[in-house]
This record gives structure tokens, C-alpha cells and sequence, in this order.
């Protein structure tokens, strides 16, 4: 039953990404695949949590926060190549 | 062009000591849980990058004067000598042992000197990927 209920959220999750994906491939606008990403990234902690529950360890919450981590720093990367032209600006122009 | 990104520059102020906590829990939990040193090098070098992206390749440098190149040698050097280190006790290259300590504050303790040659691969991971991307980001176009 317990077994059932993760299967069906991650089944769920997994209809999510998918959809997401759909976005990533078609997205008129390069904004649209950089938010598209960024909510795949995040319905991929959902499926590691929901994983790490269904195999009763503690062995996988470390990457969740990984790719916590990982997500917002890609859409920060992304975001900022895509506002400036430049990911890392050389000077500060003060 | 003035640009600032004030909300980026103050969630960055927050979470680059979250994300360095983080790494260093990796790096001192890598042996009995998974971690080590290798994955805490490129968490702390994430933490960097989310620094060099927030603000700029000057004012990183002016708080955080460290040299990269000289930080990935220095952590080679540090692994090589944990490796001699065991020939001056007449056992075989890169023995590690450990011992349970009694410490002050956190009781019974083990130490292993297995995690001196996870610094050096710590340092050396870190190094080198803030070489690589530092010297890209300060390429002429």
C-alpha cells in the first residue's frame, strides 16, 4: 500500500518532468527553456526524496541539497548570460 | 552599462555560508557517510562560483586574495606527504590508521589520517576548478 502511494507520486513527478520537457523542446524564447530546466532540476529533489523514503536510507539526502544547489546555480548562470551577455564580469563599474 | 542585481547580491551574502557549511560537513562526514573530498572541493568551488557570478572577478579578489594555482599545488603536496609519512613509521606507502581520542568538548573521537589526504584532494579540487573557470572568465575576446 505504502509502496504504492510513492510509486504513484513519483509516477506523478515524472509526468511533471515530461511535461516540463515538452517546454524545454518547444519554448518559443530561451526564458522559457531556462525556467523549464530550472523546474526539472526541481521535481528531481522530489524524486530523490521520494526514493530515499521507498529504500529507507539516509544515504541520498545529501544530494538532494546537492542538487538544490546545483538547480539555482544554473539558473543563476544562465539568467545572468542571458540579462548581460557575461556570466562573470571582470570589473566593477563603479 | 550599470547594472546591479541587488536581490542576487543579497541572497548570495546568505547562502555562500550555507552552501561552505555544507561542504565542509561533505568533506569531515566522507568517512563513515557518503562524501569526501572530492564532491566538498566542488561544492566549496560552487559556493565561489556563485560569489564570481553575484559580484565580479575584481572585488572576489580583493576579499578573497588566495592564489588558485599555488592552492591545487599546495594540496598535491600535502597528499604526497601523508603517503611518505607512513614510510617513517617502517610500514608500506599511503598506510592510513586511526585512533580514538578523548577530546575536550566532543568526548570520544576517532581520528583517522586518512582525512589530512582528503584535505589535499579538497585542496586540490578546489584549485584547479577555480583555475579553470577564473581563467576563462578573464579571456580577451
Amino acid at each position: 500500500m505504502f509502496d504504492t502511494i510513492m510509486l504513484l507520486a513519483m509516477f506523478l513527478l515524472t509526468i511533471s518532468v515530461v511535461i516540463a520537457l515538452y517546454r524545454v523542446i518547444k519554448g518559443p524564447s530561451m526564458h522559457d527553456r531556462i525556467l523549464a530546466l530550472d523546474s526539472i532540476g526541481y521535481n528531481i529533489i522530489g524524486v530523490v526524496a521520494l526514493l530515499s523514503v521507498m529504500l529507507d536510507s539516509h544515504a541520498y539526502l545529501e544530494t538532494i541539497l546537492l542538487i538544490g544547489i546545483l538547480a539555482f546555480l544554473s539558473t543563476i548562470a544562465l539568467s545572468k548570460y542571458m540579462e548581460g551577455g557575461v556570466v562573470i564580469g571582470r570589473k566593477r563599474d563603479d | 552599462m550599470k547594472f546591479t542585481d541587488v536581490f542576487l547580491q543579497t541572497a548570495t551574502k546568505i547562502q555562500v555560508f550555507i552552501i561552505m557549511t555544507f561542504s565542509i560537513y561533505i568533506l569531515f562526514a566522507g568517512h563513515h557517510n557518503p562524501g569526501g573530498g572530492f564532491i566538498g572541493g566542488l561544492i566549496t568551488a560552487s559556493a565561489l562560483v556563485l560569489l564570481y557570478i553575484a559580484f565580479d572577478l575584481q572585488s572576489v579578489r580583493d576579499i578573497l586574495p588566495v592564489n588558485f594555482n599555488q592552492l591545487a599545488a599546495a594540496g598535491v603536496i600535502v597528499a604526497v606527504l601523508t603517503g611518505t609519512a607512513s614510510l617513517l613509521f617502517d610500514v608500506h606507502f599511503l598506510t592510513q590508521t586511526f585512533t580514538y581520542v578523548n577530546l575536550p568538548l566532543l568526548g570520544k573521537t576517532e581520528l583517522a589520517s586518512a582525512v589530512i589526504f582528503d584535505l589535499g584532494v579538497y585542496m586540490t579540487v578546489v584549485g584547479t576548478t577555480m583555475t579553470i573557470i577564473t581563467s576563462i572568465s578573464e579571456d580577451e575576446k
